[in-house]
């Protein structure tokens, strides 16, 4: 059933909340990047527009990813942004000024709220695991 | 593989810098103009490694490259466990003229990136006569900072690795994950509060905004080479810049970041080298 937050949610947003969706998956598949994040325990939100997903990470590892809205749920830091940043985010090549997450929090696009001790604590993975959307084919803003 | 050496000189100078003895390692290659490069905030010299090798360039300029004080293999001075390190616009200009006249070098060209490329500024604006030509990649008169620096150096998160990660979004996409990797390993590699006290003359000491209409580009010429995923010293911070230098050139790099020399060497070649060109050109006619 469409949650009141889904319900209002534009096309860009639910078609860019989806991509997110399979973060679980994408990371699954990259041993390294949990080796880089074995000593982070966080419950990030990324908010892409109005829509919220809750990313669950142990040890390194996406143990859930669950799409909102959430009632009253803490999180350890928050990343927003408005879904078409997100899309021109996630593209394999982005342009410039859409290719790194900073580049995008300097220019205002996107939000980092909560806790940034551990997010700058594991910057690179944090960038990284958001960034495997873009896909294999991509390099984006990976290091 | 088959063994090989790479052309490249490394040795120490022993000299004075802002009054305290200093042992700074310097590399060199080639032959003709001097060409002094100046790495970025946080690195070493190893950024100009493929300018170094590079045959097109080497064989008609000595390419001087050496690691500021406290970055590379350049030691701190002694006493300073007991300091915190910060560089200043002066101290930064004097250690590029110091160097220059410690080796002996006759109007050599400046190239420097980043922090580097903010001094071939003042360079320009203070002492245009002791150099041939100017180069500023990824440089500006000032830009709008993009995070807190104290998060460089703190017990808490790991210096080297933050350090990196920051820079690791200021590459273009399109740059070789290799030279992507060897140019942030760079910056896991600093000392401890180095990028931080580079920082201190990026961002507070080094606004240059009043000084740079006094550049006078007749005195020395002024090249000014930014890449568009820059996002740090955006094309449009060069682009404002130059606006203030009369005569001053600008190239806006297509696929190249923050780290033109290093994140990819090919595509940054296509644009230094005819900028080289030009200059030995006009070299040849000089009195």
């Amino acid at each position: 059933m469409a949650s009141p937050v889904d319900s209002k949610a534009s096309a860009v947003e639910a078609r860019v909340a989806d991509r997110f969706a399979h973060l679980g998956e994408l990371a699954a598949a990259d041993d390294d990047l949990a080796r880089r994040g074995r000593f982070l325990d966080a419950d990030v939100e990324i908010r892409v527009g109005s829509i919220p997903l809750g990313i669950a990470i142990r040890a390194g590892r996406v143990v859930s990813v669950t799409r909102g809205p959430f009632l009253l749920k803490s999180s350890t830091f928050t990343i927003r942004a408005e879904a078409d940043a997100w899309e021109r985010f996630l593209e394999p090549f982005p342009v410039p000024g859409f290719h790194d997450l900073m580049a995008m929090t300097k220019a205002g696009m996107a939000r980092v709220e909560g806790n940034l001790t551990p997010f700058m604590g594991n910057l690179q993975y944090i960038k990284d695991l958001i960034a495997l959307p873009r896909g294999k084919n991509g390099s984006g803003g990976r290091a | 593989m088959t063994p090989r050496w790479e052309p490249i000189v490394g040795r120490y100078l022993h000299l004075e810098l802002s009054g305290r003895p200093h042992r700074l390692y310097v590399e060199e290659a080639g032959q003709g103009i001097p060409l002094i490069c100046l790495h970025t905030a946080g690195a070493d010299g190893r950024q100009f490694r493929h300018i170094l090798t590079d045959a097109a360039i080497t064989q008609h300029y000595r390419v001087i490259v050496f690691d500021m004080p406290w970055h590379g293999k350049s030691l701190p001075p002694e006493g300073f466990e007991r300091e915190e390190y910060q560089l200043t616009t002066q101290k930064y200009t004097q250690m590029v003229l110091d160097v220059a006249d410690a080796m002996a070098l006759e109007a050599p060209v400046v190239m420097g990136c980043s922090i580097g490329g903010r001094i071939v500024l003042n360079l320009a604006a203070e002492h245009p006569t002791r150099f041939r030509a100017l180069i500023g990649l990824e440089s500006a008169d000032y830009q709008q900072p993009w995070y807190d620096t104290e998060w460089l150096h703190r017990p808490d998160v790991h210096g080297g690795e933050v350090c990196a990660a920051l820079v690791s979004g200021m590459m273009a996409p399109h740059s070789p994950a290799v030279s992507r990797h060897e140019t942030l390993w760079m910056y896991k590699s600093g000392g401890p509060g180095v990028f931080k006290g580079d920082l201190h003359f990026y961002r507070i000491d080094g606004d240059l905004r009043d000084v740079v209409a006094r550049i006078d580009t007749t005195k020395c010429p002024l090249y000014m080479l930014t890449g568009e995923y820059d996002f740090s010293c955006t094309p449009e911070d060069t682009l404002r810049t130059a606006a203030k230098i009369k005569g001053a050139e600008v190239t806006i790099m297509a696929k190249l970041g923050h780290f033109p020399m290093s994140e990819n060497p090919s595509q940054f070649r296509a644009y230094i080298l005819p900028v080289l060109e030009k200059i030995r050109t006009a070299s040849g006619t000089r009195g």
